[in-house]
């Protein structure tokens, strides 16, 4: 064996014990250095004759680029190793919980507002709204229901305190007077739904002395009761989102309407849940009719030029219905538990495209 | 409204079924609200005879029946005391349910004998509250025969919602009229022969009005009888009333009943005998009483109808008799009124003295005037039949009131307005059949109103007549135009506004609650309100008497019940209206939100802190943000109204007069008040003070400016009084070079005792950030520096502080 190799062996099996980077780099010093033998070796190429050289050149350089390969190979392989000792060191539990981060609820009245509002602003109809504390005249006698009338009674009024005139405000009993505002200020063609609260001094297992109501208003010249029930029962089908559904009108009296009608939907009940659109049982979902002619001029407008309808149903109602939630009055406790359950996320937000509900 | 099948085939002649019956009376507007057919309910029970009743060989009280059923012999133990050897009664075999027990019969073994049945007592059938004994059947009934046969309950009852403008279908006959109409068979007329009177009236009738209140009571019907003889009434009216949840009491009263359930007319019948002179129909005087046949004494005034004598009222007109000249089981000589009284002074006395009476349920919605002296002929028939006795002339004073109309309608009415194509003579046979006279023009029908449709005022109500009898369901659906191909938005932009804050709270994590609009009054005042234009008059309950001046309140409370459910930290939103006072512009909308308690639950990592102020903060922006207000420019300055925390509060504005939201921690003395355990912190934006936003619109965005130069920092740390805001120290910062200084940050705060120490007293340290963006070319040393020389130079002058060595 040549000293050449003897000093390739010696150096690689060098390289090769060095336990880190800088037993490496001492090896590479003692070789490859500016006083390392390879160097050394190198050096004496200058005192050979060109026989010489031209044997013992390439053989050094040779040698020169295995040490520097095997230098480099070891340096991955040192670097590696470190690698996987800090990684190993860097392990955490991962089952540990995340941070914790409080998730925020709409409220079901909210979240059918939305729905109805994205069915009724295709059909082209805007949203419009009204005070709560409204006077006798919009609550009441704009709408075709006179003092004496009797069913000012069914209306369990909230009344305010007569002012120095002997007038005096009450709490609306429905979203009704909204039509009048809204016939006093636009110009027909009209068509508008007024969702808000609603008031009735009235409280029991089923009724809140406060609820939301949304009122629908048609007026131009030439609708008439056939285009009221493809509407409802059109909104029907899309927020209860189904494709069929069983619907009853039958002829009722509210004294803002004639003629007048009540509109059951059909329904089944299974599990203690109710089914919407099909089965052999009826819920009452809203009131509606052709606008009364005497409402249409109480608002300033010409009942011989003009007609529409009208109806209101209940939000809460509807909400209830649709997501199955048993008790009217838990909607207005803000029970946290109840919110959380029967909220929404806030990017559930309906829209038509994507269905209404998730 | 009840009414049973077979009293109403009195005035129908028809085969429909109850299905059919009950399917149109929905339809044409008679809601149907249930049906009680006992024949279905009561079916297993029937007619058996005890061949054999004996003694029980181990209980002194019950007795051991051989009963012969329809299926054969059957052994009962019985425990009531009439049970005898060839009695009949009825019987229910096992497997039956007991309405009155609300028990599911079984085969069962009595004191060791076994008993396969039960004969029943009316309590146990659920008839009637009798229990002394199991029911007795007199005659000679088939064994097998159905209970409700033998016990004359085989008649359906029908209970139906009348609206309040169909005083007609408050008797049986008006709603037989609107099923003949609808085709269900035929109306049978009345027929009604006047009752000869062989002599005058002892006791006269003189209505006493004058000119201005002579509608009070413009007609009335009277009749002596004399010589009746009270008694039961007989067997079938009772079975009738009964059936329609009256208590039969005597002939005399259950004349007036029927007649009231028949025929929508109400009748009174006095003790002649009883009455101190003439009846004079008449205004109460003021504080005149009447002890009233409901045993009350009622205090009178001049807006009440009464019927008077010489002694004074005798019954409150159309509404209720009086104790003192009511019949009894002695009356022997009687006098029957029949008046019309008017609706709205009926209806406003009723409500006054808190009377409910079938009469003034009928009186009130306005019944046919026209049928007064009818009803005069059939009520005395009726006592006639029932009590014997002679009558007296009939005696009418006053006058039917005139309420003859008509109206035309027009021919395509029907489906212009009602959506459904009807044929004309079809329009008019309808409107005959509900008794209307109808004449054909060229226009269309005129027709004139019977006097029983008080509610008919128009066309629109002839249109409704006519599809309410065709059907709604046979009204076609018509589809709406669309505006506009694609739908254009509706929202306005305050509707806008509402929804996004909304979602943005809901976003961060805060739960949407929707409180009540009003709250107890020292709430209110808490929190500004309380003032009368807002003060309900009626309230539910003092808890909830005043309309809220703020949506805070009711939000304080729903935390502090979700702290007593065991909920620590609470995070509650809403977004209403609110109060102050009771003209619409008064009214806001407002988004409100309250946090209590730590950011979230204990976690291993330890990253939980309690809420503080800049929660409320963050949540105020954020959905003063989402609403589209202008963030950048609002100004948020120490202080807030008196519920809020004095130091540890804020008001987002747009200068003094524009404030539009508020935050902070909660005053405690609010809270020790609400009774919430503090401490809370919330905010409240009112969304109607967000201004329009600036600029021309549209979807386009703002040229995009970024230099590709690199932005430059540094930082800052200065002295200054404790008193100095934060805030001050930005604003000079900033203003320091506002084209080239682009942000400024505040990294770090030193106050407090260490910091007094450290820096001098009153004195605090507060570090900042700035960021220079240069545009043109990068900055040079000097020229950072000479930015950073006036930095400190405008933020010495603005707070009187010093760069910290």
């Amino acid at each position: 064996m040549s000293d050449l190799q003897a000093l390739e062996t010696e150096i690689t099996a060098a390289i090769e014990a060095a336990g880190d980077m800088a037993a490496l780099e001492a090896v590479r010093v003692a070789s490859l250095g500016k006083k390392g033998s390879v160097s050394a070796l190198m050096k004496s190429l200058g005192g050979m004759s060109p026989d010489e050289r031209k044997e013992m050149g390439p053989k050094l350089n040779g040698l020169k680029q295995t040490i520097g390969e095997a230098i480099a190979a070891r340096t991955q392989g040192l670097r590696n190793a470190e690698l996987e000792a800090r990684l190993a060191e860097e392990k955490i539990d991962v089952t540990l919980p995340i941070r914790p981060e409080s998730q925020g609820t709409i409220h079901p009245v909210s979240q059918v507002w939305d729905e109805v509002v994205q069915i009724f602003a295709d059909l082209g109809f805007s949203v419009a709204e009204g005070p709560h504390i409204e006077t006798d005249f919009y609550n009441f006698e704009a709408l075709n229901i006179p003092p004496e009338h009797p069913a000012r009674q069914e209306h369990d009024t909230f009344y305010f305190n007569p002012r120095d005139d002997g007038s005096r405000m009450v709490l609306r009993t429905h979203t009704s007077p909204v039509q009048i505002r809204t016939m006093e200020t636009e110009e027909p063609p009209i068509r508008i739904i007024a969702p808000g609260r609603t008031y009735r001094c009235d409280s029991d297992q089923t009724h809140t002395p406060m609820f939301h109501q949304v009122e629908g208003l048609v007026i131009d010249e030439t609708t008439h009761l056939g285009h009221l029930k493809w509407c409802l029962e059109e909104f029907c089908k899309a927020f209860f989102e189904v494709d069929e559904v069983k619907m009853r009108f039958r002829a009722s009296h509210f004294p803002f309407t004639e003629p007048s009608m009540e509109i059951d939907i059909g329904c089944s009940w299974e599990g203690g849940q109710v089914k919407i659109g099909t089965g052999d049982d009826w819920l009452e979902i809203l009131g509606s009719g052709m606008v009364h002619p005497k409402v249409i001029s109480a608002s300033g407008l010409d009942p011989e030029k003009y007609q529409g309808f009208a109806f209101g149903m209940g939000i809460d109602r509807i909400a209830m219905l649709k997501y199955g939630i048993p008790d009217l009055r838990a909607f207005f406790e803000a029970d946290l538990r109840w919110l959380r359950h029967y909220g929404f996320s806030a990017f559930d937000v309906p829209e038509l495209a994507g269905g209404l509900s998730r | 409204m009840k009414f049973t099948l077979s009293w109403l085939k009195d005035y129908l002649d028809t085969d429909a079924t109850l299905d059919d019956i009950t399917a149109a009376l929905n339809d044409v507007g008679l809601e149907v609200e249930e049906v009680e057919n006992l024949s279905e309910t009561l079916g297993a029970f029937t007619v058996a005879k005890v061949k054999e009743a004996r003694q029980h060989p181990d209980a002194d009280r019950l007795r051991v029946c051989d009963v012969e059923t329809a299926n054969g012999m059957v052994q009962v133990v019985c425990g009531a005391p009439n049970a005898r050897t060839g009695m009949t009664g009825i019987f229910a075999p096992p497997g039956t349910h007991i309405p009155g027990t609300g028990v599911d019969l079984a085969v069962g073994v009595i004191r060791g004998v076994e008993s396969a049945g039960m004969l029943c007592s009316e309590r146990e059938m659920m008839l009637s509250d009798e229990h002394d004994g199991i029911i007795d059947l007199e005659g000679d009934w088939a064994i097998g025969t159905p209970a409700v046969d033998a016990l004359g309950l085989d008649d359906p009852v029908i209970d139906i919602a009348i609206t309040p403008n169909r005083p007609d279908a408050l008797g049986i006959y008006g709603i037989a009229r609107d099923l003949a109409a609808r085709g269900l068979g035929t109306l049978k007329p009345l027929e009604v022969t006047p009752v000869p009177g062989s002599y005058t009236s002892p006791i006269d009738v003189k209505l006493t009005f004058d000119d201005a209140t002579k509608d009070a009571c413009p007609l009335f019907c009277g009749r002596y009888i004399k010589g009746v003889k009270n008694g039961p009434s007989p067997e079938w009216l009772q079975r009738r009333l009964t059936a329609l949840g009256l208590r039969p009491i005597s002939a005399l009263v259950d004349v007036t009943n029927y007649l009231t359930y028949a025929y929508a007319r109400p009748v009174h019948v006095f003790d002649a005998d009883k009455v101190a002179g003439n009846i004079q129909p008449r205004l109460a005087r003021d504080g005149e009483k009447m002890l009233a046949l409901d045993g009350k004494e009622y205090e009178l005034d001049s807006s009440v109808t009464v019927i008077a004598d010489d002694n004074g009222p005798d019954a409150v007109g159309g509404i209720i008799g009086g104790e003192l000249s009511g019949c009894t089981a002695g009356t022997k000589n009687v006098f029957v009124e029949l008046a019309y009284f008017d609706p709205i002074r009926t209806a406003t006395t009723g409500r006054k003295l808190g009377i409910i009476s079938d009469a003034r349920y009928r009186n009130e919605r306005g019944i046919d005037p026209a049928f007064t002296p009818v009803g005069a002929e059939i009520a005395t028939q009726m006592i006639m039949d029932f009590c014997g006795g002679e009558p007296s002339e009939l005696i009418t004073a006053g006058a039917i009131p005139d309420t003859s109309r008509s109206y035309t309608l027009r021919t395509d009415r029907v489906e212009t307005l009602g959506g459904v194509k009807v044929e004309l003579q079809e329009q008019k046979r309808i409107l005959e059949d509900l008794g209307f006279s109808v004449k054909q023009v060229e226009p269309g029908l005129v027709c004139s109103v019977p006097p029983w449709r008080p509610d008919v005022l128009g066309e629109a109500d002839l249109v409704e007549e006519i599809t309410r009898i065709v059907g709604l369901d046979n009204v076609p659906n018509a589809p709406m135009t669309r505006p506009n191909a694609v739908a254009r938005p509706v929202l306005t932009r305050l509707q806008k506004r509402t929804i996004a804050a909304r979602r943005t709270l809901a976003g961060r994590g805060l739960n949407e609650a929707v409180t009540w609009s009003f709250l107890p009054e020292d709430q209110a005042k808490l929190f500004g309100g309380g003032g009368e234009p807002v003060k309900l008059a009626n309230p539910i309950s003092t808890e909830l008497s005043d309309m809220r001046p703020s949506l805070l309140p009711n939000l304080i409370t729903a935390v502090g019940r979700n702290n007593d459910r065991g909920f620590a930290d609470v995070a509650l939103f809403e977004i209403g209206q609110a109060y102050l006072g009771d003209r619409p512009e008064d009214e806001t909308v407002r988004a409100a939100g309250v946090r209590r308690g730590n950011t979230g639950p204990r976690h291993w990592e330890g990253t939980v802190r309690p809420v503080d102020v800049f929660d409320a903060k963050a949540d105020a922006l954020a959905a003063l943000a989402a609403a589209g207000a202008p963030v950048q420019s609002l100004q948020v300055v120490a202080g807030a109204p008196d519920w809020f925390h004095p130091g540890r509060s804020g008001t987002c504005q747009l200068g003094p007069q524009n404030q539009m939201a508020h935050f902070g921690e909660l005053h405690p003395r609010v809270l020790d008040a609400l009774d919430v355990k503090g401490p809370l912190v919330g905010f409240e934006i009112v969304l109607n003070k967000i201004p329009e936003p600036k600029g021309k619109g549209g979807a386009a965005r703002a040229a995009m400016n970024v230099s590709d130069l690199q932005a430059v920092t540094r930082d800052f740390a200065f002295v200054i009084d404790t008193g100095v805001e934060a805030d001050k120290i930005v604003r000079a910062a900033k203003g320091a070079e506002k084209q080239l200084i682009t942000n400024v940050a505040v990294f770090d705060l030193f106050e407090g005792a260490a910091a007094g120490g450290a820096l001098g007293e009153g004195k605090k340290s507060l570090a900042i950030e700035i960021t220079l963006q240069p545009r043109d070319k990068t900055m040079t040393d000097e020229e950072i520096d000479a930015v950073a020389a006036k930095v400190v130079a405008n933020v010495e002058k603005a707070t009187g502080g010093m760069l910290r060595g």
